[in-house]
């Protein structure tokens, strides 16, 4: 009995501070991500450019070792942050150019015909882009922004490895502590990603149907 | 390359990209160059933080520690990918006894993070770091190609299904024989890509305390000093991470290139498995070969 009791408090400690950097990463990393998709299809070449290495700096490193840099090595170079903040920056900067691909892509999804007809009126790139391209495309961009949200939420459980309480630290710390329980401490901790996953994906899922649907 | 969102600049749209390219330069230049100043100030670029990496021994140290993260990352894609036909094959069946359970489960690995899995893997079932990762990355990423793999069967045409049928195939030996390799196809390149993440993902054994190269170099930082030697480490671990994955997403996007047939269904796809944004070498990126519609 004692083991529920004292189990579920750590466990719903440790979801809400999972939900609450999930949160605050999404508040930041998105406009991040708009920010760099933006700038990905930005008629300035330089602009492209540095969004273009940014982004492919960061796909290709792992997130663990953006945490261990934020964590173990920036400190030493004497910028000292809480170790919840330098959480919420490392996924961040993994996340945002995810989500600037999601809406790239997004862009992408808009016919063709639908640029061509504003150009010929006369439109120019900005105009296109906030009359005509961006409100189309946000239909179509919320699907996979969702899906990089889920990604993220997966995600948030490596800060747990680097000194952050969240979900699967508390899942560590209980595994720890009852190991007779573990199997049951697995099946309530993976319940509580999914409680948060799942609906995402089928919210996901529904928007993708009506998109599909509208075209 | 074109884009029909602008026209091709005139003299005087030229000057001003040219503008903002410069001032963006010496920005960027200004703030790369306060970067290297504060860390050369901090000493980082001095010969004292750099002179172990003369000594073979740490090369050979690091270099056995990458040896495992890519022996670790080569046999969970392989299991990844049988796993991932098996469970299309089986989502896919017509008998519901076996389609119900295999969806559950493959929402439910799919649902939630690798980290827990490799961490209970290694706690339920006593293994040694090494399998506890392996198998992690296999059920999840299994179940991500899985996923891709069975809907890149369901938007093959029909057709592909009753001629199969109407040659007097079995309706598993129609999925096995005329479905699976095409839908395998259309999909390689995400599933390399899925592989890329998977590579990615393997540097989570360093959380579950796997001897691979995150946590090898950080025990040899430790060893030497990490004051000292913590930054020289981490520089050499990024140059080899971005080094095999920037080959290898070079390599799935040669790929992608080269298989212009599936677009439909790998699309399909995408949105189907949605974590394939999640990935390092799938980039859409239609502009760079002018096309602007995805």
């Amino acid at each position: 009995m004692q083991f529920l009791v004292e189990s579920g408090d750590l466990l719903l400690e440790g979801f809400v501070a999972t939900l609450r950097m999930l949160a605050l990463t999404v508040v930041l990393a998105l406009p991040l991500g708009v920010v760099l998709a933006g700038m990905r299809i930005s008629p300035i070449p330089s602009l492209r450019w540095v969004a273009t290495g940014f982004t492919e700096l960061l796909r290709n490193t792992p997130l663990t070792l953006v945490f261990f840099m934020l964590v173990f090595v920036v400190p030493r170079l004497g910028v000292i942050v809480d170790f919840h903040v330098s959480a919420i920056i490392a996924l961040t900067l993994y996340t945002a150019p995810f989500y600037a691909e999601a809406i790239r892509s997004g862009v992408n999804s808009v016919p063709v015909g639908q640029a061509e007809a504003a150009r010929s009126v006369g439109l120019t790139f900005s105009q296109t882009a906030a009359h005509v391209i961006i409100p189309q495309a946000v239909r179509s961009v919320i699907p996979p922004l969702i899906n990089v949200t889920i990604a993220l939420t997966k995600n948030t459980s490596v800060a747990g490895g680097f000194l952050v309480f969240e979900l699967f630290a508390s899942s560590r710390r209980l595994a720890n502590a009852y190991a007779n329980e573990t199997i049951l401490i697995f099946v309530a901790v993976a319940a509580c990603y999914l409680a948060i996953t799942i609906p995402l994906g089928q919210l996901a899922e529904r928007l993708e149907k009506k998109v599909v649907v509208l075209r | 390359m074109t884009s029909v969102l602008y026209d091709v600049p005139g003299p005087k749209a030229r000057r001003r990209s040219l503008i903002a390219s410069i001032v963006l330069g010496i920005a960027l230049a200004a703030s790369f160059g306060w970067v290297i100043a504060t860390l050369a100030g901090e000493g980082l670029f001095d010969a004292n933080r750099w002179d172990i990496f003369q000594d073979p021994l740490v090369w050979s140290a690091l270099g056995g520690a990458l040896l495992v993260t890519l022996q670790v990352a080569a046999i969970a894609s392989v299991l990844a990918v049988i796993l991932g036909s098996v469970f299309a094959i089986l989502r896919l069946s017509a008998h519901a006894i076996v389609r119900i359970p295999v969806t559950i489960v493959l929402e439910f690995f799919r649902g939630m993070p690798v980290l827990l899995m490799m961490f209970f893997i290694l706690i339920m079932f006593a293994t040694s770091q090494y399998w506890a990762v392996v198998f992690g990355l296999t059920l999840y990423n299994g179940a991500i190609i899985g996923e891709a793999l069975r809907s890149g069967i369901v938007a093959l045409p029909r057709g592909q299904r009753e001629a199969g049928l109407a040659l007097g195939l079995t309706p598993f030996a129609a999925r096995l024989l005329i479905e699976f390799p095409q839908a395998f196809r259309a999909m390689t390149p995400i599933i390399i890509a899925q592989l890329v993440v998977l590579l990615k993902d393997s540097s989570l054994g360093y959380i579950v305390g796997l001897e691979e190269l995150v946590r090898r170099q950080r025990t040899l930082a430790e060893f030497y000093g990490f004051s000292q030697y913590g930054f020289s480490f981490f520089v050499i671990t990024l140059g080899a991470f971005l080094a095999v994955n920037l080959t290898l997403s070079w390599i799935a996007r040669r790929v992608s290139r080269r298989s212009p047939t599936g677009r439909r269904s790998r699309r399909a796809a995408r949105t189907a498995i949605g974590e394939n944004l999640d990935t390092a070498a799938y980039s859409i990126d239609r502009t760079r070969t002018g096309e602007y519609r995805g």
